[in-house]
């Protein structure tokens, strides 16, 4: 709840401007349909839109006070875990991959910048949502969600053209400009104007926006939540499901690694010089699984959904230090020793205890590449060589550690697979 | 005569521009030939590869930010000192008193914007296949040039020396604590010792080496600072150097064959 009048206020205030701002974007959109495409019919339906945000700005500059209604927002937090927030992103993620030719159209990318315009601007009318969005350090949050929105659409539109062309026997888009120009005027004068207006949005941000400072460091108090910056929240998220050693330093170098490693395993001569879906598909949807889905919306997730305590709390909720998630995680070796046979834990030799566990992450390790290469990936494995393949694989797999790792705590409340606190060694 | 051409014509406006106005097509071509600035670019170029649809300029962008971050940080450089008695209390002073205190907001902005530009340029490179045979190598120095500019982030972050600051490099140092062997809480560290001497405690493991001490204090300060300051701005700036000269050498920006 807003606690102070005058915050809520002029947030109204603000928000008026925002809904102005949005009345200009859906009347410049218009405008481009009537002017450039004679596009009469679309030119009237962005107008329209244009009215109801409008609308809105009227609204909000009188201060009706319009919020999300309570209902929805309970409604919201009450659905909202990190279990239907992990599954909803996997789910929206295919559908716009597999019906990309619909999603990419402009008025339908269109509408859903719209929509999630809309989503956002009452959102804030939330009193707890606010307090996140605006703290200083988490504005470059919407920056990346919109920005990685915009140019993955671009991407895939891009991509949807060319793939149309290709299938037709034409050259894609990128070849119509083959032509050799001159990079003094049409590239250097490009590069000025890059610099210009970046410096000016950096300036006006610079004044617009203070950076943040607060109190001076003490080791005696630590704040909860304690944050890494935004980029590694990724990472912080992967403490959850796995061991420091593991989340903290083996993860993110096989990321490193992996990285490094793509352009010598990708054997695809396709697709070098322009943009494709259909001639890379294992790869580009293999990229986005890792750019997307565990590295972005994990970064959201760190940022609006976990507060003190590392806990989950819906977007509306209030950050609670005191909420108490009951954890009764187990391991594999509760479960095989002690739930299929009876027998405690206690007392019994590390190794003995530990090796139902060790056994599963050998059969992982070693028994499903080789399977793999028999089966389902036979034509990789022989297009691509022993050492590419065997590369490959054990780098999707160390991927696939944390979605397994996901959906074995959510469904069983796995805690570690292999437990071994004596040397550290807990996966 | 007018004052243009006066000047144009005398000697000191011809020792710096050794050629006419860049107004023709030779003197388009000099001018990138004899300026070592525009020199590392090509003379001619693609048309598809300076299209802002194809790469939409974000190597640019992020090797500009690049530009502006050292500028900025060079000049707080002056203002600020890295020691406990004084590091907070000069950011307090360029938040509410210096000159140009916003610089600061500039310098940290611009550091977060380079973060989401380097990630926006790596995905075009992938998602247009310019990692492909012949520019493998230069998407590795690329990769390098991404843990570096993370590195470059992740060190600015404590310099302010508030609770935000020095809590996210607690959080983010804790994990070097469990590096295998080398982490004094890591898988393999307790094999690590002499006798029943080990060798690894919490004086001696990646952690340590990272903070200078046991726990996050003015010689960590120092330390990230040297770093952020220093080394990884230079290891930055040379493997630059190193990926825009492979971008020409591989044939310049890719396009369709
Ligand atoms: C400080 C960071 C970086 C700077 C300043 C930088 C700058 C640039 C610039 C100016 C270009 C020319 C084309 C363009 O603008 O897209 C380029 C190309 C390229 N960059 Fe980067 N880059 C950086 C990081 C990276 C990263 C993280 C990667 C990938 C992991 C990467 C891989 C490449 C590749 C493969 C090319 C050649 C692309 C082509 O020919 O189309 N760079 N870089």
């Amino acid at each position: 709840m807003w606690t102070s009048i005058t915050e809520w206020e002029s947030l109204q205030t603000g928000l008026a401007y925002f809904y102005l701002l949005c009345v200009l974007l859906n009347l410049g959109f218009a405008f481009y349909y009537f002017k450039v495409e004679k596009n009469l019919a679309a030119a009237g339906f962005w107008t329209v839109v244009s009215l109801a945000y409008g609308a809105l700005a009227a609204g909000y500059f009188a201060h009706l006070g319009w919020a999300l209604p309570v209902n929805i927002k309970n409604g919201i937090d009450y659905l909202m875990g990190p279990v239907i927030y992990s599954l909803g992103s996997v789910v929206a993620f295919c559908i716009v991959l597999y019906w990309r030719k619909f999603f990419t159209n402009p008025h339908v990318a269109w509408g859903m910048l719209n929509l999630s315009i809309l989503a956002f601007g009452f959102s804030v009318t939330d009193k707890n949502f606010f307090d996140i969005v605006r703290k200083p350090d988490n504005v470059p949050i919407p920056l990346l969600i919109y920005s990685v929105g915009f140019f993955t659409w671009l991407a895939l539109r891009r991509s949807v053209l060319n793939d149309q062309r290709m299938a037709r026997g034409e050259a894609p888009l990128e070849k119509l400009e083959d032509e050799k120009v001159l990079v003094w005027p049409d590239l250097v004068y490009t590069e000025l104007l890059a610099m210009i207006i970046c410096t000016i949005i950096l300036v006006a941000w610079g004044l617009l926006l203070k950076a943040p400072l607060e109190n001076p460091a003490t080791s005696a108090k630590a704040p909860n939540p304690s944050k890494a910056p935004w980029y590694f929240l990724g990472l912080q998220e992967m403490l959850v499901y796995y061991d420091p050693w593991m989340a903290g330093v083996v993860l993110p170098t096989m990321i490193i690694v992996g990285l490094i490693a793509i352009p010598y395993i990708d054997y695809n001569k396709q697709g070098n010089g322009y943009y494709t879906f259909s001639q890379r598909p294992f790869a580009i949807i293999t990229y986005l699984v890792g750019f997307i889905i565990l590295w972005v919306t994990l970064i959201v997730l760190g940022t609006v959904l976990r507060g003190p305590n590392w806990n989950f709390f819906g977007p509306f909720s209030y950050w609670d230090p005191h909420k108490v998630d009951p954890l009764n995680n187990i391991n594999v070796s509760d479960i095989f020793w002690l739930h299929w046979f009876g027998k405690s834990v206690k007392g019994m030799h590390w190794f003995i205890r530990e090796l139902p566990g060790i056994i599963l992450v050998l059969i992982y390790l070693l028994v499903l590449p080789p399977l793999l290469a028999k089966t389902i990936m036979r034509s990789m494995f022989i297009r691509m060589g022993f050492i590419r393949f065997f590369v490959l694989v054990t780098l999707l797999q160390f991927m696939a550690c944390l979605p397994i790792k996901m959906l074995l705590r959510w469904t069983i409340n796995l805690k570690y697979i292999v437990y071994l606190p004596e040397f550290f060694f807990n996966i | 005569m007018s004052v243009g051409d006066f000047i144009r014509n005398s000697q000191v406006w011809k020792s710096i521009f050794r050629h006419p106005a860049p107004r023709d097509r030779r003197n388009r071509v000099v001018v990138m030939l004899t300026n070592v600035f525009l020199h590392l670019h090509p003379v001619s170029i693609r048309k598809s590869g300076i299209a802002l649809s194809y790469t939409w300029c974000m190597g640019g962008i992020t090797f500009f930010l690049f530009l502006v971050e050292t500028v900025t940080g060079v000049l707080l450089m002056f203002y600020y000192r890295p020691t406990l008695e004084h590091a907070y209390n000069d950011i307090l002073a360029l938040r509410d008193v210096a000159t140009l205190g916003v610089l600061r907001e500039i310098h940290r902005w611009g550091a977060h914007a380079m973060v989401i530009t380097i990630w926006l340029h790596m995905y075009r490179v992938f998602l247009t296949g310019s990692y492909k045979p012949p520019r493998e190598f230069n998407w590795g120095v690329g990769v390098i040039l991404l843990v570096l500019t993370l590195l470059l982030s992740f060190t600015g972050y404590l310099l302010p020396w508030d609770q935000l600051a020095i809590w996210a490099i607690t959080v983010g140092s804790n994990m070097a604590r469990a590096t295998p062997f080398l982490g004094h809480e890591g898988p393999g560290s307790t094999f690590l010792k002499i006798g029943d001497t080990p060798l690894i405690h919490n004086g001696s493991d990646a952690r340590f080496l990272l903070l200078a001490g046991r726990s996050v204090g003015g010689d960590t300060l120092l330390r990230f600072y040297v770093l952020h300051c220093v080394a990884i701005p230079l290891a930055v700036g040379l493997l630059i150097a190193v990926h825009f000269w492979r971008v020409r050498k591989d044939g310049g920006i890719s396009g369709p064959l």
